[in-house]
């Protein structure tokens, strides 16, 4: 029993290794003069001053981040408001928006990338200095989410309330505004958060409808990979290590408020 | 008559984006697949990719890749997840997130870490190409492997569990003709997120100096060739597999329940 206990905690915490050490190790070493994994070399910031003062990495950043609430505002806005009109359509109408809802979520995002570039590309002639194939492509493959997180909101609240509202003289715009939306405000932040997390997270979709000078952290790194100097890719250790933390604490953020939100329910 | 405005009414602008940048976008490269430069409907490039061995090849490597990822990352991954969920572990659901934290990590900067362990490892990436490419996607999909099995296993009724084991069950007996068939939803869940992104997402091989071609790299390179006509052909034969994948995981898929799962599970295992 103490032997198969032991095996237990062994292979939980291999798989924690293989997932973790990679990112682990690269952090450690972005706080050294370093530039291969390994070697021993006195402890240096110069790849955070490297990030943070060269303006092709600092525009990249930027630029990334911009375009990522940029995209996910845009999105939250049509997948929120989709939802609801969704919600309250016919069956027929809502099967059709669920289907082609469902596209670019099963679909690669190859497919999606290649497809949104053509479209804009060859037949609307937009330009991708525009950068609206750009906002468009991540839009599509974003909204989708967002709807998705908004319905099971939706189906949860309280119908009533709505009724009692527009019996009570409200407009339909502001019965949805003062009571639909602050009942699925829950649904909707997720969606964001979603939304925010795939576009910092898309390569294929960019590289296919982004302007030619501009980049995004992944289609940097994949650049950056394909050689080039070794001040930036150590740089890009210290980016790295920088998400890293701040994926952490956005987890550990959420979950901790998450837990109490739901204590509150419980207690109230 | 006066205008009333109705609640419905709010779907219209979402209905006409995904019909513009979602349905429009998968009929242009229908129709870019089946026409040739002269706007001819033409067969001749989906002949020419099933003639030529380097497309077929491609294809069938795709398939290997996607293969074998797959079963390692289900291999890692079962196990895993079952000790969280099923063997009282203490606070397996905060265990849980580390497991899933690195989905939220961009994808070429893990990547790019595994690259620089592998490199000291290895000493010379090019030497192992293939095995590099596996570990790779396995290292970049096993989250979305463990996170979905994990969703199943917790929801399985135990008392199916003590049954079997009441009427007398040894316990691999119990694990093969009890858990394992409850827990194919996930599985399957699992590998759907798996499969196709390994297929597609070219990426991993070029950080990793893999020049062999996979499905995506195709697309890659007919885009930078500007030949739309093979970049939709490659497309649509992709198009063809998701519909295949997606056909026998909705036999397989949970009710309602599962449906509305967290979206981020969903969302981010389709980073291919």
């Amino acid at each position: 029993m103490k032997t198969l206990k032991f095996f237990q905690g062994f292979w939980i915490w291999l798989v924690l290794l293989f997932l973790y050490a990679p990112i682990l190790i690269l952090a450690f070493y972005s706080f050294t003069s370093a530039t291969m994994i390994g070697s021993i070399r006195e402890f240096s910031l110069d790849n955070y001053v490297t990030l943070f003062t060269t303006p092709e990495l600092v525009d990249m950043i930027i630029g990334t981040l911009l375009l990522a609430v940029g995209v996910a505002l845009l999105s939250t806005i049509l997948g929120t408001v989709g939802a609801i009109g969704s919600f309250y359509s016919s069956k027929k109408v809502r099967g059709a928006i669920e289907l082609s809802n469902q596209i670019p979520v099963v679909n690669a995002d190859v497919v999606t990338g290649f497809s949104v570039c053509i479209l804009m590309i060859a037949i609307f002639h937009v330009r991708k200095d525009t950068y609206v194939p750009l906002v468009i492509g991540q839009t599509a493959l974003c909204v989708p989410f967002v709807y998705l997180s908004v319905i099971p909101r939706l189906k949860k609240m309280d119908h009533q309330l709505y009724e009692a509202a527009r019996d009570l003289g409200c407009t339909v715009g502001m019965a949805i505004w003062r009571v639909t939306i602050p009942q699925i405000v829950p649904g909707i932040t997720s969606g964001f958060m979603t939304a925010i997390t795939l576009s910092l997270d898309d390569y294929f979709i960019a590289t296919y409808t982004k302007p030619a000078t501009f980049n995004t952290i992944s289609t940097y790194v994949v650049n950056a990979t394909r050689g080039s100097q070794t001040s930036i890719k150590t740089a890009l250790w210290a980016l790295s290590a920088i998400i890293f933390l701040v994926v952490v604490l956005c987890v550990v953020g959420a979950n901790v408020f998450g837990m109490r939100d739901k204590q509150k329910n419980e207690t109230s | 008559m006066k205008y009333t405005f109705h609640r419905k009414q709010l779907a219209i602008p979402y209905a006409i984006f995904l019909i513009l940048f979602v349905i429009l976008p998968l009929l242009v490269i229908i129709f870019y697949a089946f026409t040739n430069d002269n706007g001819q409907v033409s067969f001749h490039n989906f002949i020419a990719f099933f003639q030529s061995g380097k497309t077929v090849g491609t294809l069938l490597y795709s398939i290997v890749i996607a293969v074998l990822t797959t079963l390692i990352c289900l291999l890692i991954a079962y196990p895993t997840a079952f000790l969280l969920a099923k063997t009282g572990m203490r606070s397996g659901s905060a265990l849980l997130l580390l497991f899933v934290l690195p989905m939220w990590i961009n994808f070429t900067l893990r990547i790019t870490a595994l690259k620089e362990i592998l490199t000291l490892i290895e000493g010379n990436l090019a030497l192992h190409p293939f095995a590099n490419t596996i570990i790779c996607m396995v290292y970049d999909f096993l989250p979305f492997m463990i996170m979905p099995l994990y969703n199943t296993l917790t929801k399985l009724d135990d008392s199916y569990i003590e049954a079997a084991q009441d009427l007398g069950a040894k316990k691999s007996l119990v694990f093969w003709r009890v858990i394992l068939p409850l827990s194919v939803p996930g599985i399957v869940s699992g590998v759907t997120m798996v499969f196709l992104p390994s297929m597609t997402n070219y990426v991993v091989l070029d950080m990793v100096y893999n020049s062999t071609y996979i499905m995506g790299s195709l697309i890659g390179s007919y885009f930078s060739a500007y030949d739309w006509h093979n970049g939709s052909v490659i497309s649509i034969i992709l198009l063809l597999i998701i519909c295949v994948i997606t056909f026998i995981s909705n036999r397989y898929a949970e009710g309602e329940e599962d449906s509305h799962v967290n979206p981020l599970k969903k969302a981010e295992a389709r980073k291919g």
